[in-house]
Parts: structure tokens; sequence; C-alpha cells
């Protein structure tokens, strides 16, 4: 589904990816792990589209086209949803209404019916209770005033009802305490199913005990320098990151 | 400046044609219109070294030889009247080309405590007094002439306009709807409507004034609103000003607020060739209450400017002002808010904001407060800001989906909804959404609230 080679990214002159190699099939989920500052988030932007980076080098193959070309837009109605670590707020605009275009714009790149205000509101109100979302909710502006927590469970709602064929969930869990954590887990587990597949940026071990994953990844100054299966979380969870500085300054005395 | 004594010259002509074509006022107002004309002859037009004109020069205004409408029933008033009538209203009362216009009004069945009249049909009473002292005692006594010498001419050569009166204890549900449209193509027409809007004590009635038209030829349109907020009670107050590309506006619209009375003012402008609003209310009695709210939305080569004050005379008062502006292409807008907070106006509590969306590099806005505070235990604040649509909201919109085009309308009408929002008429609202939508795109066909 998604085939990232010796991808380089930078923004604002500075190089932040420095040659990263990911391939994620349908029905997998991957955990990319790493320090902070480490460039997580900007290959989550960069899946995206966002323009404030540049890809210099590489190449990114979605459902085996190219994704570099495509306008942001085009990615999320391609199937492709980004969870932000930081959930922009737009006031004046309802989760409502913003949704629904949202649902809307995708459903008909899909060739799918559009939905009018009830239809939608019947459809959503299912996920509303398996993500403990209060119904008032969605006549307020986007994430106007809503605390950290409620943020990110908004995005994982958004990602519900939205149903994309890759989820990019960046630092999802921060700012959750632990039921919130597990309610969102749930919605995420529930999305998982043989067509789909998600990425999970953390660098905390914890949620990757809700939402477990098949493969784990460690980004690290800009490069993947370590995959595993759940496991390596464990050991990053006990070690910490620093002893992968060690590691790497050996691999290179040695190499 | 002898060009522009000049410019005011003519205007003496006109005026004595008036007195003789048409010496159907009162005396009271014959001596007040007299005197607006020497107010208007010593002061001439303001030029851009005026302080409160430093950035909208009104030269073409003054330089033009503008004269009266030709009146003649014309279709184009009665299919401007169905773009812009507003369903719902108490009561609509039409003026056409600066004159009443009884076949499209709809004065029957007022509800009880409310009077709506043409100012040109209440002289025509056969005492040849005005139908109610409240007229004479405000009309022209609120908006003073020697200030603003727009306000002067208009004083001097108004011919019609509607005076619109709540009796006490009046609780109106919905609004008058008073309508100043311009239909007649003749070159260089001038209009000068003046509107009355008086409410006795613990009343409560919305007044929407609508500026529209669609002319070939370049107009103007000179307006003056006296709004006399009666103690205890509470108005709300729209100016919807939307006229040609040619046209030029300026209007006044000066409130004075009793005791404890309530006055929100929305300005709505989507601009003319050259639209100037001076919006001011005076909190004249103790706890008064002001919320002056306002959009405006220009593009091309429009310029839109207001000029707001909040004249603070008495203690407790408290005022909110919430002005925003939108503008594209290489439009210029104005916002200067002016606070007074007299030396009286003890525990004054005043906040004024400011904000802008510059759509396009070639467009500018000069925004600016205006403080002047006399009193020391008060509260008061302002911030203004200018900036362009938030390039990480917009990501934000895209990576869900919604096209680049699309997301940028959708924060564009966000921000305006914020003014929109104000008004407490569900009908106006839409219709103003509409009209947003309708400018922004015509591609644009959603018209579900956001
Ligand atoms: N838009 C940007 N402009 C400049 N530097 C950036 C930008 N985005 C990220 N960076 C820098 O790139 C590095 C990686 O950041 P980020 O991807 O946010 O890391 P992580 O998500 O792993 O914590 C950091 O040093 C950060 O300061
Ligand atoms: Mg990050």
């Amino acid at each position: 589904m998604l085939k990232i080679k010796n991808l380089h990214a930078r923004a604002a002159g500075k190089e932040i990816l420095k040659g990263v190699d990911l391939e994620v099939n349908k029905g997998e989920v991957h955990a990319i792990m790493g320090p902070n500052g480490s460039g997580k988030s900007t290959l989550a932007q960069v899946l995206a589209g966002h323009a404030v980076y540049e890809v210099t080098e590489g190449e990114i193959l979605y459902k085996g086209k190219d994704l570099i070309s495509l306008a942001p837009e085009d990615r999320a109605r391609e199937g492709i949803f980004l969870a932000f670590q930081y959930p922009m707020e737009i006031p004046g605009v309802s989760n409502m209404y913003f949704l629904r275009a949202a649902l809307n714009n995708i459903r008909k790149h899909q060739g799918v019916p559009e939905l009018d205000a009830m239809d939608f509101l019947s459809l959503v109100r299912e996920k509303m209770k398996v993500l403990d979302i209060d119904e008032a909710l969605m006549s307020r502006a986007v994430n106007e005033g809503f605390s950290g927590g409620e943020k990110k469970r908004n995005e994982i709602f958004q990602m519900a009802v939205l149903e994309p064929a890759l989820a990019i969930m960046d630092e999802t869990d921060s700012g959750l305490d632990i039921d919130a954590l597990r309610v969102v887990a749930n919605g995420v587990n529930a999305l998982r199913s043989g067509d789909r597949a998600i990425i999970v940026v953390t660098h905390y071990q914890r949620l990757l005990n809700y939402i477990v994953p098949d493969f784990v990844h460690v980004l690290y100054n800009g490069r993947m320098v370590k995959s595993g299966d759940k496991e390596l979380a464990l050991e990053l969870e006990k070690k910490g990151y620093g002893w992968l500085d060690e590691e790497l300054q050996e691999n290179r005395l040695y190499a | 400046m002898p060009e522009v004594k000049e410019a005011t010259d003519s205007y003496f002509a006109d005026f004595m044609r008036l007195e003789r074509e048409a010496n159907h006022f009162p005396a009271w107002l014959g001596e007040l219109r007299k005197k607006a004309l020497e107010e208007f002859a010593e002061a001439g037009f303001p030029t851009t070294r005026h302080e409160a004109w430093r950035f909208t020069n009104v030269s073409r205004i003054a330089e033009t030889r503008w004269c009266a409408p030709e009146t003649s029933a014309n279709g184009a008033a009665a299919s401007l009247l169905d773009r812009h009538a507003i369903p719902g209203v108490a009561a609509r009362i039409v003026f056409v080309d600066g004159l009443f216009a009884p076949e499209l009004s709809a004065l029957e069945n007022l509800p009880e405590g409310l009077q709506v009249v043409a100012l040109r049909r209440a002289q025509q009473q056969p005492s040849g007094d005005l139908p109610g002292r409240w007229i004479e005692s405000h009309l022209a006594r609120h908006a003073a002439i020697g200030e603003n010498a727009f306000v002067a001419l208009n004083t001097a050569f108004f011919q019609d306009g509607a005076l619109i009166h709540l009796a006490p204890g009046t609780d109106l549900k919905n609004p008058v709807h008073v309508l100043y449209l311009r239909a007649s193509n003749g070159a260089h027409t001038a209009t000068h409507p003046r509107t009355l809007v008086v409410t006795g004590h613990q009343s409560r009635g919305g007044i929407i004034e609508s500026y529209v038209g669609q002319t070939d030829e370049a107009c103007f349109t000179n307006a003056v609103t006296e709004i006399a907020v009666g103690e205890d009670s509470s108005v709300e107050h729209l100016k919807l000003q939307d006229e040609a590309e040619n046209a030029f506006h300026v209007g006044t619209v000066q409130a004075v607020q009793a005791r404890s009375s309530r006055f929100l003012s929305h300005s709505v402008s989507w601009g003319a060739a050259l639209a100037r609003h001076d919006i001011n209310a005076v909190l004249a009695g103790e706890g008064a209450e002001c919320t002056l709210n306002g959009l405006f939305q220009v593009t091309g080569q429009q310029h839109v400017d207001h000029h707001t004050c909040l004249d603070h005379a008495q203690p407790h008062c408290s005022s909110r002002e919430y002005y925003r502006g939108v503008l594209d292409g290489r439009s210029t807008g104005v916002f200067n808010g002016a606070i007074l907070v007299r030396k009286d106006a003890q525990k004054t509590d005043a906040i004024q904001s400011n904000k802008n969306l510059l759509l396009s590099e070639d467009a500018v806005i000069n925004t600016k407060p205006e403080l002047q505070i006399l009193a020391d235990d008060v509260r008061c604040t302002h911030g203004a800001t200018v900036g362009q649509l938030d390039s990480e909201a917009l990501f934000y919109l895209r990576a869900r989906g919604i096209g680049l085009e699309a997301a940028r309308h959708l924060l564009i009408r966000a921000f305006a909804n914020e003014v929109i929002g104000r008004i407490s008429f569900a009908p106006a609202r839409q219709r103003l959404a509409e009209r947003l939508l309708g400018r922004l795109s015509k591609g644009w066909t959603s018209e579900d609230s956001l």
C-alpha cells in the first residue's frame, strides 16, 4: 500500500529526513518510535502533503502511484488520513459542518452519493458512542476551546467517520489519561481490517499495549535505524533511546 | 481652497430652488435646514488634510455636479426589491431614488405601538404638522451638522425617509425593514435619505436599513440615520449597504442612548466605489450598553471606511465593538475606532476589536484605535489584527479532503460569520450568509449554516 524509498525532506533550509525507507502493506499496523526531534512528525506531515516540507530526494508510492505530486486534498480523497499531533482550531466552523464536508468530498471522489445533514447525523451517532463523544461537541467549532485530550479524541472520531485506507496517527496518545487512551484504542482497533493499514507514531510504548503493532521501527535523526516486532517497543521502553546513540557510534567506528 | 468653495456654491442654487418648489416643511425644520446649508458652505467638503478623512478622498464627490434623480416608475425597482426584501419583517417601507414608494411598501396591520411613516407623507398632513411631537423633538437634533459636512448636506437637502416610532412598552418581535433603492439610470444623481428611529421607555425593536442599487451611471447616496434609544429600551439596528460598483455612499448613523438602554448596531458593507460609514453612539444615560458590530468585504478597486465613535458620557456604561474586514484585489479599507470616556463616566467598560483579513497582496487596510480617556476608574481595551488566511488551518482542511478553493471560502465565511452571527433576526442572517457566498464564488452552492 505504501512504499517509501530513500526519502529526504527539508524545511527552512534544514534537512530533517535523511533517507527514510518504509514499506507498509494492507492489514498491517506499524509503529514508528523515536526520541523528540527525530523527524516523526515531519514524516507524517510529508505523507499528508504539507507544503512547508520539500522532498529533495527519494520517492513515495501509494497504491502503486506517486504520492508526492498529489495535492493534500487528493491524498485524503484517496484514503490517507493524518491524525495531527497538534490539531488546528477552526473558529466559526462547526465540527458537524467540517466533518460532513470532508466526508462528502471523499464520497464524491469515490463516486458514492453525498450525505445530507440527517443521514450524516445517523451515520456519525454510532461512532460517537464508540469514542464517547458528546453530541453537543458536533455543534461546537472545530477543536475550539477543546482540551488536549478532546482534540485527540476528535481526531480519532474523524478517522472513524472517514474510514481511511491508510491512517497515520501522530502522538495521539500524548495528553490522554488511561481511560481516554482505552477509548481511543478501541476506536482504532475497530478500524483494523484486512484492507487498511495504520501507522502509529509515538515515543512511548504505552499506546502499543492497546494497539498492538505488527512492526516497530525506530526513526532516529531522520533515518530508520532499527526495525522489529512489538518486543522492540518494550526494549525501547526499558532502555530509553540513549543506547541507540552508542550502538550507532560503534557501527560507524567498526564499519 | 477656492475649488471647494465653488463646489459648495452650486448647492446654494439647488437649495433656493428646493425652497421655492417644495416649501412644505414646518417652520422649525426650515430653520434647521437653512442653518445646515450655512454650516456646509462654511466647512466645504473635507479633504485628506482633515484627520478624519485622511485615508478617504472624496474629491470625486466634491467635484461632481450632482442632481436629483428623475423619478420614473420602472421594473428595476421591483426586481431590486425582490432580491433585497427580507421575509418575516413587521413592516416594510421602500424608497426609490430617494422618494417613498407606497406601492412597494407593506405598512398595513402594523403591530400595536409601532408607527412607520414616510417623511414626505407626514408633512402633507392638512394641518402642516408632523404626526407626533417625537418628530419635532428628535429629527435633526442628534446628528451634529457642525462636525461632519455630509451630515450638514443631508440635513439641508433631505427630501424623504423613514420615521419610526415605538410606543413605550412595545415589544416588537420582528424588525422593520427600510429599503433605499437606487434604480434610476440618470447620470450623476444624488439622494439624501433621512431616517429617524425613536423608542419609548421599556420598548424593544429592530430596524434594518438596506441601501442597495443597480445603476449604470455614477450615483451618490448621502444618508443620515438618527436613533434615539429610550430609557430602559433596546434597539437592534442593521445597516446593510450593497450598492453598484460606480456608486458613492457616505452615511452617518447617530444613536443617543438614555439610561439603562441597549443599542446593538450592525454595519454590513459590501461596498460601492467608495463607501464611508460613520457610526456613532452617545451613551448619555447611566447603565447604557452598546455593541457596535461590523463587517466589510470589498474587492477590485473598492474603498470602504468605517469611522466609529463611542461617546461614554455617563458612569457605569459598557460598550463592545467588533469589526471585521475582508479585503481582496486592490481594495482599500479603513477602520477608525474612537472611544471617548468623559470625566464623569467612571466605571466605563469598553472593549474594541478590529480584525482584518487580506486576501491579496495589493489590498490595504488602515486600522486605528483612538482612545481619549478622561475618567480614571475605567477599563478600556482595544486590539487590531491584520493577517492572511491561516495556512495551517487551510492545510488541516485540505488534509481532510476539502479542496483548496473550498477551504479558503470556508475560512473566509467562518471569519465573517463571527459578525453575522450576532444579528438576531434569522432571515437577515440567512440573507447575508447567502450574499457572502455569492460574493465569494458563483460555484459555491452549499447553503448550510456552518
Ligand atoms: N517546519 C519546520 N521548519 C523548521 N524546522 C522544522 C520544521 N518542522 C520540524 N522541524 C525540525 O525538524 C526536526 C524534527 O522535528 P519533528 O518532525 O517535529 O520531530 P518529532 O515529531 O520526531 O519530535 C526538529 O529539529 C524540528 O525542529
Ligand atoms: Mg512529533
